[in-house]
């Protein structure tokens, strides 16, 4: 994973998208480096769920190009693109009521022949997705008498057990508290280190953000506002532009990340 | 796949089987199992039949009662499959064929069929009655995917709603169909009630030919049904094409629904309860739960149909049968539900 690629490993030129009349994003120009965790932010509205929804070809850009490990986004088949990124959403709910592994097996999906019973490599990465996010023991409760928390650790599971080297995380950990959050950022950024995967997190809360990732993405008003590492780009001033709050940072050091002080007043 | 589905949809077809045996045998001329049994293995093996038995019995088990059971079977097991696919792409447990205005736009045709008729229109019923409740079927879900999606997106609040706005609209034009009708209204009002009486072997044949191929089609999508559970956006992800899966299964859905309205007429709470049932039972997993409604809607289906022709006094319309006992069982159900541990 550490090779230096000459292609862009995945990167968007000029990408537009509109939904009905206003423009949702305009001119997003993006070159992503395998083995980073990238960290998107912005203030509500400013087009980060959308952006993640171009990445995961779950809408098509209007005009520009993405193009992924040498090849546009766009001419992937959807089953392909299945084994090669994967999206963990933030909300959840779920009608019936499948049990914990069923729902981690749903993640094997694109590799399993349709008629065809999971092989022994699907059980075996469904159950280290399931030890890994600790829901082992939980494996034949259902879904839906679980706690918000341990269906999120459910989810995030499924999109583990996928086994991709895109993850694609929007807002994956806004309805959990500050323990869990933790937990799940932890795992994710040891897919990152460990493992060489790519992660993009659309994170609300900039301290986490700050303390997880490795590059950051600005997104204001449907544009890209700025990229770069967490220690260069997140800064007070880039605080106070993008989202109109004062604060103070407080530079990375060895022992801790940059951490943020806001103004409240 | 669970390790005992084969199992499980074994036994209900076996159920399904000696289903169809007893209630043939029951009537106003009751006929022993076995008996049914022998006529039904002389017919399709064309051995002759032994002399022992009554010899009108094989003109009332083949042209009078296995007609009537097995079409009662088919709309059974089609509309609890119908009812099926449609909870399962509105991700909602309590969806059935009628959330979507698609019956009440077969029973809008198929009641213009008919009105045609009392009005000196003649066109041959048989072919009519489907053929205008297919076109009301389908005219009704493009107007309910219309309203509910202008932008192509089918999200399942507003299909409901636009579902219930245009029955609404329908069932008025029902109203008006049978204030046309007049004093022959009766014809409709029955129809509308459902029911089996006097169905042929061509009736078997319609309801089979949609039914059957429908079912296969939704057994094919059935694991992608499963993952679209998920909700759309992860099940794109996944490598599923939710919205063709979700147009192609509500098409053959509301075919599948349209048949069955044009044979019997509108039969509630099947396509409701069945699918509501065994998943409780057997759970979420489409690829067991819709085989399975196939079998217990039939099973079902035939029961009720058995009750009404044999055992009560007068025959009640189906419809009226089901909707009653299905009206309030589902009611308990949900309210069982509701007080759970949600």
């Amino acid at each position: 994973m550490n090779n230096i690629h000459t292609d862009p490993f995945f990167a968007i030129s000029k990408g537009c998208f509109a939904y009905r009349a206003n423009n949702v994003l305009q001119d997003i120009d993006l070159d992503l480096v395998p083995g980073q965790f990238y960290g998107l932010i912005g203030p509500n509205g400013s087009g980060k769920t959308t952006l993640l929804d171009l990445l995961t070809a779950t809408k098509p850009l209007q005009s520009g190009q993405i193009i992924f490990q040498g090849k546009a986004l766009a001419d992937y088949a959807k089953k392909e693109l299945a084994t090669k990124i994967a999206l963990v959403p933030q909300q959840f709910a779920m009608g019936f009521d499948f049990t914990v592994s069923d729902l981690v097996l749903m993640g094997r999906y694109p590799y399993i022949p349709r008629f065809s019973n999971p092989s022994k490599r699907d059980i075996d990465l469904v159950d280290e997705a399931m030890h890994v996010m600790q829901i082992h023991t939980l494996r034949h409760r259902l879904i839906n008498d679980l706690s918000g928390g341990e269906k999120q650790r459910v989810v995030v599971a499924r999109a583990l057990a996928q086994d991709t080297e895109v993850l694609v995380l929007d807002e994956a950990t806004s309805n959990l508290d500050i323990h869990h959050t933790i937990e799940i950022m932890h795992v994710i950024r040891k897919l990152v280190r460990n493992q060489g995967r790519t992660v993009i997190a659309a994170i609300h809360d900039l301290n986490l953000a700050a303390a997880f990732c490795d590059q950051v993405i600005v997104l204001k008003e449907g544009r890209i506002f700025t990229t770069g590492s967490v220690g260069e780009a997140l800064t007070a001033d880039l605080i106070a532009e993008v989202f109109q709050v004062q604060a103070e940072v407080q530079a990375a050091t060895l022992n801790h990340s940059p951490r943020i002080h806001y103004t409240l007043s | 796949m669970l390790p005992k589905s084969p199992f499980i949809l074994m036994l209900l077809c076996l159920c399904l089987v000696v289903a169809i045996v007893l209630a043939t045998g029951m009537g106003f001329l009751a006929i022993a199992p076995w008996e049914v049994v022998q006529v039904l293995w002389a017919k399709a093996s064309g051995a002759g039949i032994a002399a022992d038995i009554n010899p009108t019995f094989p003109f009332v088990i083949m042209e009078v009662r296995l007609p009537r059971i097995l079409t009662a079977a088919i709309v059974g097991g089609g509309l609890a499959v119908a009812g099926a696919v449609f909870q399962a792409i509105l991700l909602n447990p309590l969806a059935d064929p009628y959330t979507l205005g698609v019956s009440s736009g077969a029973a809008f045709g198929a009641s213009l069929a008919l009105v045609l008729g009392i009005l000196g229109i003649t066109v041959p019923l048989f072919f009519s009655v489907p053929l205008f409740a297919f076109f009301g079927a389908m005219t009704t879900l493009v107007v309910v995917f219309t309203l509910a999606a202008p932008d192509g997106r089918l999200s399942s609040n507003t299909l409901i709603l636009s579902g219930v706005i245009v029955a609404a609209i329908l069932s008025a034009g029902i109203g008006f169909i049978k204030y046309l009708a007049d004093e022959q209204v009766g014809v409709i009002i029955f129809w509308l009630m459902g029911s089996f009486v006097g169905k042929t072997w061509p009736d078997v044949t319609l309801t089979a030919i949609f039914v059957f191929p429908g079912l296969l089609l939704t057994l094919y999508f059935a694991r992608d049904l499963n993952i679209m559970a998920l909700g759309g956006r992860t099940a794109d992800t996944l490598g599923v094409d939710s919205r063709k899966v979700k147009k192609i299964l509500l098409v053959c859905a509301s075919l599948m629904t349209a048949i069955c309205v044009s044979v019997s007429g509108i039969i509630g709470f099947v396509g409701l309860i069945i699918p509501h049932l065994l998943r409780l039972a057997l759970g979420p997993d489409n690829r067991l739960l819709i085989p399975a409604c196939f079998f217990g809607g039939a099973i079902l289906l035939l029961t009720a149909d058995t009750i009404t022709r044999a055992w009560l006094p007068t025959e009640l319309p189906i419809g009226v049968l089901t909707s009653l006992i299905g009206g309030p069982f589902f009611c308990y159900i949900f309210r069982k539900k509701q007080l759970g541990q949600r």
